[in-house]
């Protein structure tokens, strides 16, 4: 099975991770080992519970990625493969361990010049005051230039690139404050700054560590949802033979047969077989289509009902997926860039500062009449006064804590940008099929009908795999009627199902098939209408209604919308009166249907044009490139991949209101942020005026930084508890 | 205060040490799963039996 990502570490050794989210346990992590190692080529499996994954190391005699797959299925594990040269994660996790270090390396830095500062400010003699400072200096100065290092990386990136960003001022006060007491040291004077500088490195990094604890978080989860497995696709050459082959090596003109059940893997057109389409990721087509021969088929819908033979007539960059990924290219090149709250206070508060330390310089030359040595000492002591701790936190704690409230609440938050960009909106585009309403149909007059018949007719239906045959069954068994076992089932592709039931012959599907034609007038299959007819042997036929039903709570959280004045809009791809019957029962004002990938781009352009700022939230390969151009997006859990990869936010659940909830968490965390700043520059105001006197002393400056970074964090968290009140009322 | 020059670099070493190893602990992938780690003590995986005789004697 080449197309498995297995890495050979030698000729005989392969190893491969799998992704098994159903293990919760001792008890499974014992299980998954034992089974995987009870396989006599398996050299080693080892279970991380905290990934959920298994590592597997075996001996290369034969035994395939799939089998192993297969002895986790029978022990009752879905499990699947995991691409292990993932470039992102490995990144990702080695920047957590290089920040975990640096932690420990300040945090050791801290305690020890802490203590040692201590007695120093009790008024340690001079002799020992100079002791002190030189091993305090020994200590710092290597932390500074160890600890400091994704601080002076991030600066040295910003200034290359001709930008600021809240790492310039940290990086220049933390090395200016370092330098500065080196040289007190070695003149043996008072006051030197080792302790601020240390503290501030290991404030700046707990919280920079905090941020990456919760995005590995939300990343893991994310990854979870998608399916990881290497797409295949079953070809059928000349002679009729089957095989399994990855879709990357399908050429135009390959033959590829497609299962009910299967979702197809390619753009093509169908050469043999007839059956229903499910288009609704594509297209957002909430009904399924009929397809027959010489039918063109996309990449990513699912085939219900019968077996089709399909010819590629498109593959790569010419296909109907890559077409829209282009889309998405060019909506993402023609958006402008988003310069983050901190960056953007950094490009103001950076110059202000460092003029303030100037002048400063200048104030005291001119006072002492040129004692540069004191002037200098005092715009230092400005510098590291007010360097940026409270700044440097106020931002990431805010958006640590909302991230952890919002993940508790099935809201993954992919981009860190995202949280601001969301309060910031005031229009919303919501897409139809998956988005406002559940994607799936579902029967809404079964209580009208004879309990007797729903049992015959769910005994045929639980055969099927079709959406209605599905939605009948779940609404029949959901009333505790149990199906009646039925005899010699057939299923009749774009007809219906037919079948023996207590000796009477019965059928399920349209009105055609069920031979009412001449006793009723044909009803045609509307969106927001569909009808199945259940004819059961010496009975009168009986009609059964489907809806795309909304979501439970898409009327209540777009009221909310409407209500605070926010636009909303429904852009679907779906026809006219689906949407319009949509858009009512939604009491949405504004829809636009039949709307194409590229027209649902121009749509949120040109929102975005006239002055809005969109969030689009949708699920179908259709809104990807939507999701791309908007300011910001949102895509459900059971959305297609490429919108969940496109999308800024993810929520979970069959609910509505947690893109609501996200917002509104959006909007307080960003009330604290500004809270935040204003606090920091209250303490600036208080603090900058007694640097400039020359009244900082090291005592004062550690006090000062202290206080002002836990009264920060205690205020980002009260989201916390502000979060879950949100969530009750 | 002679003292001061046994303590000092008594805490530093002591501190010191203390980092050592939880950067021993880093690299050798300690943290990797932590879930795991409590979890796994719950597993009853003596993969040889202990042999019979203990029990007779």
């Amino acid at each position: 099975m080449s197309q498995i990502p297995s890495t050979a570490s030698s000729d005989t050794l392969q190893r491969v991770q799998l992704s098994v989210p159903d293990m919760h346990c001792a008890g499974c992590m014992g299980k998954v080992e034992k089974c995987l190692t009870a396989l006599n080529d398996v050299t080693s499996a080892r279970v991380n519970l905290s990934t959920r994954r298994v590592s597997i190391i075996w001996v290369d005699n034969g035994l395939s990625v799939d089998n192993l797959i297969d002895r986790l299925a029978d022990k009752g594990y879905a499990a699947e493969a995991i691409d292990d040269m993932d470039d992102i994660d490995a990144k990702q996790h080695e920047i957590g361990r290089e920040i975990l270090r640096c932690l420990a390396v300040s945090g050791f830095a801290a305690a020890n010049i802490m203590l040692l500062s201590v007695s120093v400010w009790s008024g340690a003699g001079d002799a020992t005051r100079d002791l002190f400072h030189w091993i305090s200096a020994l200590v710092a100065l290597p932390t500074i230039l160890y600890a400091g290092q994704p601080f002076f990386r991030s600066t040295w990136i910003a200034l290359s690139h001709r930008r600021m960003n809240m790492d310039v001022p940290i990086s220049l006060s933390v090395v200016l404050a370092g330098g500065m007491s080196l040289y007190e040291t070695m003149n043996s004077r008072e006051h030197v700054y080792f302790d601020a500088a240390v503290t501030l490195l290991f404030f700046l990094l707990l919280g920079r560590y905090l941020d990456h604890l919760m995005r590995a978080r939300v990343r893991n989860a994310a990854m979870q949802l998608v399916k990881l497995a290497p797409k295949t696709a079953l070809m059928e050459d000349n002679q009729g033979l089957r095989s399994r082959v990855p879709v990357s090596a399908l050429e135009i003109g390959m033959k590829v047969v497609v299962l009910p059940g299967a979702v197809v893997p390619v753009d093509g057109r169908i050469v043999a077989g007839s059956s229903e389409l499910d288009n609704s990721i594509i297209s957002g087509e909430s009904l399924p289509e009929l397809v027959s021969e010489l039918d063109q088929v996309y990449s990513g819908s699912v085939n219900l009902t019968g077996s089709l033979l399909i010819e590629v007539t498109a593959v790569g960059k010419d296909s109907f997926l890559a077409s829209v990924i282009h889309l998405m290219e060019v909506a993402e090149q023609h958006k402008s860039r988003y310069v983050r709250i901190a960056d953007r206070l950094a490009t103001i508060y950076a110059p202000f500062v460092h003029i303030v330390a100037l002048m400063t310089f200048l104030g005291w030359l001119w006072v002492t009449q040129g004692d540069w040595h004191q002037a200098l000492v005092v715009a230092i002591s400005v510098l590291i006064i007010t360097c940026p701790c409270a700044l440097g936190l106020a931002v990431p704690v805010v958006q640590v804590v909302a991230n952890g409230v919002l993940f508790d609440h099935g809201v993954l938050v992919k981009d860190g940008a995202a949280l601001e960009k969301l309060a910031q909106i005031d229009a919303i585009v919501l897409d139809k099929t998956g988005t406002v309403t559940t994607g799936q149909l579902e029967a809404v007059n079964v209580d009208e009908i004879d309990k007797d018949a729903l049992a015959i007719a769910a005994g045929l239906t639980c055969n099927s795999t079709h959406p209605l045959s599905r939605a009948l069954t779940a609404a029949v068994t959901a009333r505790n009627i149990s199906p009646l076992p039925c005899a010699e089932f057939r299923e009749h592709p774009g007809q219906g199902l037919e079948g023996i039931c207590q000796g009477r012959t019965v059928r399920v599907g349209n009105f055609e098939w069920c031979g009412i034609g001449g006793l009723n007038t044909p009803v045609m299959p509307t969106p927001e209408n569909v009808e199945l007819w259940v004819r059961i042997e010496n009975c009168a036929p009986v009609r059964l209604n489907f809806k795309d039903q909304l979501r439970v709570d898409a009327k209540s959280t777009i009221q909310n919308w409407t209500d605070e004045k926010l636009s909303v809009t429904l852009l679907s791809g779906d026809r006219e009166a689906a949407v319009k019957a949509v858009a009512q029962a939604s009491s949405i004002e504004n829809f636009v249907a039949m709307a194409s990938p590229a027209q649902k781009v121009d749509f949120v352009n040109e929102l975005t044009l006239s002055g809005r700022r969109v969030l689009m939230v949708g699920d179908g390969i259709n809104d990807a490139p939507a999701l791309a151009a908007a300011h910001v997006s949102m895509a459900p859990a059971g959305a297609s991949d490429i919108s969940r990869s496109a999308a800024d936010i993810i929520f979970l659940g069959d609910h509505l209101a947690p893109a609501d909830y996200a917002r509104r968490i959006a909007r307080r965390a960003s009330w604290l942020i500004q809270q935040n700043f204003a606090l920091a520059l209250l303490y600036n105001l208080v603090a900058i005026p007694i640097a400039i006197a020359g009244f900082a002393s090291p005592l004062v400056a550690a006090i000062a930084m202290s206080t002002s970074s836990i009264i920060v964090t205690l205020n980002a968290l009260r989201l916390r508890i502000g979060g879950s009140k949100g969530q009750q009322t | 205060m002679n003292i001061l020059l046994l303590l000092i670099p008594a805490a530093l070493i002591l501190g010191g040490l203390g980092l050592a190893g939880f950067i021993w602990a880093l690299n050798s992938s300690q943290f990797e799963d932590p879930e795991g780690a409590a979890e796994r003590i719950l597993i009853d995986d003596h993969e040889e039996a202990p042999p019979e005789d203990i029990y007779k004697s």
